[in-house]
């Protein structure tokens, strides 16, 4: 149980962990100028020197692999639910490390969202 | 338009790009294996599943809808809260039942019906709220 608990928090900072990093070298990649295959492509040149990207990437290998190995230990009807908790998580880390302003509107939103994905995934 | 309008509608094009992109890549690639057949673990059933895979063409197409979702994603993500569109592409899960009952067919459990409303309650929610609220912090790129 101590072992699956301890994945399964890997899991979801490792996910949480990693699309934050990559939010952040986005926002200081800058948004392109405007959205033709030119600039999109210039604006990935840019973003895939980002730092911040490349600590992003390792960060969801690694919950991508502990996702794998709970998979093989418990039913996926108990990890996927167990997983939506990075909704609630993502959204501290928006909040806290980010800086982003969450309004009540958009928590209540995040909390609807995870208990419905949980719902969906047990089936 | 209004600027806050502009930034809205394409928030909401890259969100539904990146929803259309991962449902279509998950379901290549599932087509494709379909197609490959139950991998074998051993040396010789990994080689033989790493060489059918890599001249599959319906994995590729798989992968180029894969590489579509990354790329979708880190767009919009340069210019929306981290807290908008994690939430909102939820509303992938809800589109995807819709789809299994439409055209598979699938019998869908009272329990998942009840996830799809919550999760498309959470969307309209966090769809209302200001898509940035962050400062734009790097420089406008150069033309």
């Amino acid at each position: 149980m101590m072992r699956v608990a301890l994945l399964l928090a890997v899991l979801i900072v490792g996910s949480t962990g990693g699309e934050i990093a990559i939010t952040h070298g986005m926002k200081s990649t800058g948004e392109p100028s405007r959205l033709r295959p030119r600039e999109l492509l210039a604006f990935l040149a840019r973003a895939l020197r980002s730092g911040w990207f490349w600590v992003g990437v390792p960060l969801m290998a690694l919950s991508f692999y502990s996702l794998l190995v709970l998979l093989s230990w418990e039913p996926i009807s108990f990890v996927i639910p167990a997983s939506a908790l990075s909704y609630v998580v993502g959204t501290l880390g928006a909040k806290y490390i980010l800086r982003e302003d969450v309004s009540p509107a958009r928590w209540i939103g995040v909390v609807l969202v995870c208990a419905g994905v949980a719902l969906v995934a047990a089936g | 338009m209004g600027h806050e309008l502009r930034i809205r509608i394409k928030t909401l094009v890259m969100i539904l790009a990146m929803v259309v992109c991962a449902n279509a890549g998950d379901l290549m690639l599932k087509r494709g294996m379909t197609q490959i057949g139950a991998v074998e673990i051993s040396a010789a059933g990994l080689r033989h599943a790493f060489a059918s895979t890599v001249t599959n063409g319906t994995i590729w197409i798989g992968i180029v809808f894969l590489v579509g979702f990354m790329v979708s994603y880190m767009t919009v993500l340069s210019w929306a809260d981290y807290s908008y569109v994690m939430p909102a592409g939820a509303f992938g899960y809800a589109l995807l039942t819709l789809l299994a009952v439409v055209f598979l067919h699938e019998n869908v459990s009272p329990r998942r019906w009840v996830g799809v409303a919550l999760i498309c309650i959470g969307v309209l929610l966090v769809g209302q709220t200001r898509p940035r609220t962050t400062e734009v912090m790097a420089r406008e790129v150069a033309a």
